[in-house]
């Protein structure tokens, strides 16, 4: 039985798979930033209709909310991937992934946002308005500047779960990290591209998970 | 002919579903005036007031400013209404994420369309007019209670508001910070603005106030001087909420 160092910590391995790992992580890096991106936007957008005193506004969209929150990423994922285009719609598979994980995460960003919203007291939009402020100037200048502030700490966190998340797409061959590291273990027959792969996600992650308990630790003083 | 009035409330109703808050509310207050609501919560005052600049949506009747009928104007207008008049809350609400300056800064470029270096003169100046001018740069959670509210305050006069609307201005204040937001109000008074104020600061109203307005149940029960209010109140249940107010007063 080979030991246990040469099967999961083959530094010789890890070299040949390093060019491997590198294209998976700019997958990985771009797949994030587009998800990210986006969800942060259209999570705020779908926050700001949600919290909308308008009901035929606020209703769809905190259902829509609602089911993608309550749908599994992964059958989201392999809907998009494998069923939209049975309704004729050509997707390539980066964008198939995108946006699926973009409709889970805007939602999670959502609830995020809507609980910071929510957390700016009346009084804020109330001044606004008795100076004059148009409802967008209201939104934009003094309510949503707050409302970011006050869930900072959990904006992140969830950027952290969509960094974690891109891995599913290693499921319908994107080739993204995981995907790649997976590639080189089956051609080398050696776990440590693998390890490999969770180090660079730890490397990824860790400062985010630091900064996270940080700033939760602030605010809680 | 005589000047109209600055603002001048006519057959004000405000129902919040079935309850009615306000019945037929007639009420005039002069150029220049400092006109004191007073009465017991649930009277109506704060509610009559926050119609001056529709934070409330009146249910009906008319609110003019200057002259002008507030009421029925569209949405569009509304902001551009807004500025003639200046509100100041109980709860101050400046803006925690902003410094003293820039609170006084964002509605003279936003809503005004001043330019960034008018605006920040003219922010100074009001500072200056409240006696913060140093402390422009502290966040408003650097400052007591007193000093939030006269940047508040200041926050308000930079939009040059024919008349400054004042929520229970003092009420949520230490009793050693209230004379430093009275003494501005006196001021104003003294400037000429025009003022209507819901408050409980009876002593104030007694030595600043033109006018009291004694409010009861959703209208104005009676109304009249400082010295017929306080002195010679003619209805009981004026009589009964100041000598309820006096009471607590002496106690304190």
């Amino acid at each position: 039985m080979p030991g246990i160092m040469e099967m999961f910590f083959n530094l010789d391995i890890m070299a040949q798979a390093w060019p491997l790992l590198l294209q998976g992580l700019w997958m990985t890096l771009r797949l994030c930033s587009v998800v990210i991106g986006l969800g942060l936007v259209g999570g705020l957008l779908l926050a700001l209709a949600a919290t909308s005193p308008r009901r035929w506004l606020s209703w769809p969209v905190m259902a829509l909310i609602d089911l993608m929150r309550a749908l599994p990423p992964l059958v989201l994922l392999i809907f998009v991937y494998s069923g939209i285009p049975f309704a004729g719609v050509e997707m390539s598979p980066f964008v198939a992934v995108a946006v699926a994980f973009l409709l889970n995460n805007s939602a999670y960003y959502a609830e995020v946002y809507r609980a910071g919203l929510q957390s700016v007291p009346a009084g804020q939009s109330e001044a606004a308005r008795a100076t004059g402020l148009s409802k967008a100037q209201m939104l934009g200048h003094v309510v949503i500047p707050q409302a970011v502030r006050n869930v900072l700490p959990d904006l992140l966190s969830n950027t952290i779960e969509v960094v974690k998340l891109t891995s599913l797409a290693s499921v319908v061959s994107l080739s993204e990290l995981l995907y790649q590291a997976n590639m080189a273990r089956s051609v080398t027959y050696n776990s440590s591209p693998l390890v490999l792969a969770a180090a660079i996600y730890l490397v990824l992650l860790w400062p985010m998970v630091r900064l996270v308990s940080r700033y939760q630790r602030k605010l809680a003083l | 002919m005589a000047q109209t009035p600055m603002l001048e409330i006519t057959a004000l109703e405000k129902r919040f579903g079935t309850v009615e808050v306000l019945r037929s509310i007639d009420l005039k207050v002069g150029r220049g005036e400092l006109v004191f609501v007073i009465g017991p919560s649930g009277s109506g005052k704060s509610t009559m007031l926050r119609c001056c600049n529709r934070l409330e949506e009146p249910t009906s009747g008319s609110i003019f400013i200057d002259g002008r009928n507030i009421v029925n104007c569209p949405a569009a207008e509304l902001n551009r209404l807004r500025l003639q008049t200046g509100m100041v809350f109980q709860g101050f609400h400046l803006y925690p994420h902003m410094s003293v300056v820039r609170n006084v800064m964002l509605a003279q470029i936003k809503a005004l369309k001043r330019d960034k270096v008018t605006a920040r003169t003219r922010a100074m100046d009001m500072l200056d007019r409240v006696g913060l001018a140093h402390k422009a740069d502290a966040m408003p959670s650097e400052l007591s209670g007193g000093q939030q509210q006269r940047v508040a305050i200041a926050r308000a006069l930079a939009l040059n508001p024919k008349v400054m609307l004042f929520d229970e201005p003092t009420s949520a204040l230490d009793p050693e910070l209230v004379g430093s937001v009275l003494k501005v109000m006196k001021d104003l008074r003294a400037e000429g603005m025009t003022m209507l104020v819901v408050s409980h600061e009876m002593a104030f109203a007694r030595e600043a106030a033109d006018r009291v307005v004694f409010m009861d149940g959703g209208v104005v029960v009676e109304q009249g001087p400082p010295e017929a209010i306080f002195g010679n109140p003619q209805h009981d249940r004026t009589r009964a909420f100041l000598s309820r107010v006096s009471h607590h007063a002496g106690a304190e």
